[in-house]
């Protein structure tokens, strides 16, 4: 890590950014109300810093104020902005524009809305160039190039394209080439590799580390992983509800933290493989303050376990903790003895040898579009034994949705698929599925906003589901109804408000009442966290781990974050291209990873302890699952390629060691051996090889056509 | 694109056999014998039943619906019961009659009602916003015989600048026409400029807000080629949609402005038909209207997909 390495030279110049004692006000029905309370922070030359915070604390705010672009109903109050030593507040209109092509520039979330869907990516890039002074020809000349220096392989024909016809990670080096087309001094990058998998986000992050020491740019990086962050960047400031409350060098804040925020952020991610039998995570107890509340002289006093009278009273100054390293808390010293908010022990682990709840043998559903047929799940088998967690990962694309779809019956299985429930095989549409069967097995959907009904408030969500799950009325159901609650964590006395009146975590709460309230045998958990900050998806995952306990439930539990599913799975089953690539015990699975699609998976995870291991790239997208590659689908990509077998034959699912399933050529003493030396870096032509473009029809996207 | 087409035209066959169905066995269940009513109360049964079997209203419905069906593809619409001469000869001027009206209302209707929409959009919120929003939307609550009587108080008797017919007298020119037929457009233009309007500015708001246009900004483009080149491509496209699917409505639906107006378009010829039991008329009437409708809205469903990339790979993969 860079954090030891020498200041980069800011002598002579301006630092890249710099934000003085900023005070960023948006009005709210007629008030205004305070976002950015006095922050000050200052960006050197070719430095990269990072922002880190919940959502609302005004990490987006700070960022967009660095472009002068705030909302309409947004203004600064106070402070001033400057970018290479230039007053941005003093700008005239056309100032800020040409600040906007000439010096900073701005990467943000979900790239696919960040370009115009119905002009040309060729015409995009090059309106940059065009707007810098450049004419038609040489614009399109240099637009060129520039998708070449993002590694786009085939620069042309991804031109004449459209962004829809383009993957995720391909539209963010096209956004990050206009980003970087003018040599901006500042990029400012806003939870760039957020939605992308985690693939394409370890692609994504080595382009813009690699462009960043060629073009010599300074970063203000925004992010809630902290993997990310100890990848990415030199410096980090914590944000909390407008106010910087803690700064300093990465690995030193990630060592020592010294503000209670920070130190619960840190201890709410699993990390570093801990497990839910050894220790649940600690979370951060109550909520972020209301936008423009009127908060006590420490931002941070409502939901600190260090407050004391003094933190209502007097406003902590920026104490210095070693060179470079501050925080804004009367008891910087010691605020690594925060108490934690969940001393509840963890759940021992215990071992099961009983008949599986759930199998599924030969499970399989092709999709038909246009005449193809997509196989999007092809031999999926696997059992899921009473009360256990079985984790699935694999890259977008690779089925997992459509595996949670088929066992739920909300896509039903081909003809042939078998799956079982406590032996008893299950119809593979879920309407002719009898109740006791649908009670059973329930699902727990990544965005509860969409699954929960917002016409209906909570007691009525919930009361329907024990309706049409278990036939209950009257008082017996408003009893269970309480219960429920109760076991969810959530507040009876909200049970009256609608979803848009609760935060994504109470929603999420909700969701999951809505799941439990058969009594089921297994919950499919699709995603179930991957809307939510890090504190509230620390408090899910509890919950979750909670309730397995109490009920013995187990879950097929799916997730991209390989923290996660490492922290909760007791198993996990590896997916690529509808295939179960690996199947085994958790700890096997992953401590260290064998297969060589885990190994690659596993690899391009950035982690908080930044001890980032030499990643191998996996080149090029995953394949089509139309036209899957022969013999061993992953042998177009895989950095442990054979030979000949690979390509012509399709290696089968067999136990390597007790218990521990895998798809490959290697046995597990040869790939031990293999894994000595890193993988052969591979060729930018195979990358070329393979096709660079959306043109595949991702299985889920097909499932949303039909 | 062709599969897309083809389809499209399938699924519009379909349809017409439909509606050629519902208007003819629909118009068979209203009471009364055609040729008595044609010869009046008083002249004798031979003569009706002799009228009845030339107009061959004494054959089975089934064989009257196969005989008009095979005149339709013959090119032979029938004959009118009421004035003797052929429907062609009495549908397709009234047809071109309602299209005049029909075309003159949008050549005024459609760049009003983007240009206020947009407008409306980029002032959201704000007393532009609000009068063209309101009023857009009050004045297409009005019914179009409304505006039709008040613009012929208005501009025909107060203020007599304009006919209070939509007919030129025989030999008049085309600026004559035109004139005579603004009063009639106007109340046209009154009751789909909100409609327009509105879905403009929803369009407009909505690209404004997009990630897309926050980018062209940040990129460093002045406003209006933000507006221009990234924001209105997107935000018109609903609107082409909802224009198109107007358009069936003003060249089928006018009954009542033409009736004011007194001007001889497809709805008065429909609407008198029907009040005479003039069926040949009629059913094949209703039918060309359909033909209109169902070519206005694919003609808006091709427009919709060329401009819209998305559209337009997808049905050609």
């Amino acid at each position: 890590m860079s954090a030891t390495a020498p200041q980069p030279a800011a002598v002579e110049t301006a630092p890249a950014l710099e934000l003085r004692d900023l005070e960023v006000a948006y009005r709210v029905r007629g008030i205004w109300r305070e976002v950015l309370r006095g922050v000050t922070l200052s960006i050197g030359r070719n430095e990269s810093y990072g922002l880190v915070g919940e959502s609302g604390c005004g990490k987006s705010t700070a960022a967009f104020a660095a472009l002068r672009y705030l909302p309409r109903n947004g203004r600064v109050t106070r402070g001033s902005i400057l970018v290479d030593g230039q007053d941005l507040l003093g700008m005239s209109e056309n100032e800020v524009r040409e600040l906007r092509v000439k010096k900073v520039s701005m990467v943000y979330q979900n790239p696919t809305a960040a370009l115009n869907p119905s002009i040309r990516i060729g015409d995009q890039v090059a309106e940059v160039y065009a707007l810098a002074g450049a004419h038609d020809g040489e614009a399109r000349q240099r637009a060129h190039e520039m998708l070449g220096k993002v590694q786009i392989s085939d620069p042309a024909s991804v031109m004449r394209r459209y962004p829809h016809q383009l993957s995720g990670g391909m539209n963010q080096r096209v956004v990050i080439a206009m980003a970087l087309a003018t040599d901006p001094s500042l990029l400012i990058l806003d939870e760039p590799t957020t939605g992308l998998d985690a693939t394409v986000e370890g692609e994504v992050l080595d382009l813009v580390k690699m462009l960043r020491e060629e073009f010599g740019t300074s970063l203000l990086f925004i992010t809630h992983n902290l993997g990310v962050m100890a990848k990415m960047c030199e410096r980090m400031g914590v944000l909390y509800a407008g106010r910087l409350v803690e700064e300093g060098p990465v690995a030193e804040v990630f060592a020592r933290p010294s503000h209670p925020y920070t130190v619960g952020l840190l201890r709410c991610i699993p990390r570093g493989g801990v497990r839910k039998d050894r220790e649940t995570l600690d979370t951060i107890p109550g909520f972020l303050p209301q936008l423009g509340a009127d908060l006590p002289a420490c931002v941070f006093t409502d939901r600190c376990g260090l407050a004391e009278e003094i933190c209502h009273r007097e406003e902590p100054p920026f104490h210095r903790v070693t060179d470079g390293h501050c925080s804004r808390c009367h008891f910087y010293d010691r605020a690594q003895t925060v108490p934690r908010a969940t001393p509840a022990p963890p759940v021992p682990r215990e071992d099961r040898r009983v008949e599986p709840v759930l199998e599924a043998r030969g499970l399989r559903k092709t999709f038909h579009q246009e005449g193809n047929a997509i196989h999007a799940l092809a031999d999926v088998q696997f059992a899921l034994k009473e009360g256990e967690t079985l984790g699935l990962v694999g890259e977008s694309g690779s089925g997992k949705t459509t595996l949670a779809r088929s066992l739920i019956g909300l896509s039903p299985a081909d003809e042939g698929s078998v799956i079982e429930l406590d032996g008893a095989r299950l119809a593979p549409n879920v309407t002719k599925r009898k109740r006791d069967q649908v009670r059973a097995l329930q699902i727990v959907f990544q965005n509860p906003d969409s699954a929960l009904n917002r016409r209906f408030s909570i007691h009525r969500i919930i009361g329907r589901a024990l309706t049409m799950l278990k036939g209950e009325r009257g008082e017996q159901r408003e009893e269970h109804l309480r219960q429920l609650a109760h076991s969810v964590r959530f507040d009876v006395r909200l049970i009256g408000a609608r979803p848009a009146q609760l935060s994504g975590g109470l929603k999420q709460r909700v969701a999951i009442a809505r799941a439990f309230a058969g009594d089921p045998r297994i919950v499919v958990c699709d995603e179930p966290t991957s809307a939510l900050d890090v504190s509230v998806q620390a408090a899910i995952l509890n919950l979750l781990v909670e309730l397995q306990a109490s009920k013995k439930v187990a879950y097929l539990f799916i997730s991209h974050d390989l923290g996660v599913v490492r922290y909760l799975s007791d198993r996990i089953a590896v997916l690529y291209l509808g295939r179960v690539m690996e199947l085994g015990p958790a700890e096997h699975v992953f401590d260290p990873p064998q297969h060589p699609y885990t190994e690659a998976l596993g690899s391009a995870v950035p982690t908080a302890e930044g001890t980032e291991r030499e990643r191998i790239r996996l080149v090029g997208e995953i394949p089509s699952a139309a036209s899957p590659p022969s013999g061993c689908v992953f042998h177009t990509r895989c950095p442990r390629y054979i030979g000949d077998i690979c390509r012509d034959e399709e290696p089968a699912l067999r136990e390597v060691e007790p218990g521990h399933f895998w798809r490959c050529h290697y046995s597990a003493e040869e790939l031990r051996e293999v894994q000595k030396t890193p993988p052969p870096e591979q060729p930018l032509t195979a990358r070329e090889a393979s096709e660079p473009t959306g043109g595949n029809l991702r299985p889920s996207e097909v499932d949303r056509s039909t | 694109m062709t599969r897309f087409i083809a389809k499209r035209l399938g699924l519009g066959l379909i349809t017409l056999w439909l509606l050629s169905v519902l208007v003819f066995f629909g118009s068979q269940v209203l009471p009364g014998d055609v040729a008595r009513r044609v010869l009046g109360p008083f002249a004798t049964q031979s003569a009706v039943n002799s009228l009845n079997h030339q107009l061959g209203t004494d054959k089975s419905v089934f064989v009257q619906y196969a005989n008009w069906i095979s005149g339709i593809f013959h090119g032979n619409l029938g004959t009118s019961v009421a004035t003797r001469s052929s429907v062609s000869s009495i549908v397709f001027p009234a047809l071109w009659h309602s299209a005049k009206l029909a075309i003159l209302a949008f050549i005024i209707v459609v760049p009003f009602g983007i240009i206020g929409g947009v407008f409306a959009a980029l002032k959201e919120g704000r007393f532009q916003d609000r009068l063209i929003s309101v009023g857009g939307l009050s004045a297409t609550t009005v019914p179009e015989f409304v505006w039709a009587v008040a613009l012929i108080l208005l501009f025909a008797l107060l203020i007599p600048i304009l006919p209070s017919t939509a007919t030129p007298p025989p030999g008049s020119g085309f600026l004559t026409s035109v004139k005579f037929l603004i009063l009639p457009a106007l109340c046209l233009v009154f009751v789909l400029f909100g409609y327009i309007a509105r879905m403009a500015r929803a369009g407009t708001i909505e690209a404004l807000d997009a990630d897309y246009t926050r980018t062209a900004v940040i990129k460093g483009l002045p406003y209006s080629t933000v507006v221009r080149r990234h924001v209105l491509r997107n935000a018109l496209l609903p609107t082409i949609a909802v224009v198109a699917t107007q358009a069936g409505y003003l060249i089928g639906g006018l009954v009542a402005i033409e009736l004011v107006f007194n001007y001889q378009g497809i709805g008065q010829v429909l609407y008198r038909a029907a009040s005479q039991k003039d069926f040949p008329v009629l059913q094949s009437g209703v039918l060309i209207v359909g033909v209109v409708y169902l070519v206005a809205t694919l003609l808006a469903d091709l427009a919709y997909s060329l401009l819209n990339p998305r559209l337009r790979f997808e049905s050609s993969a």
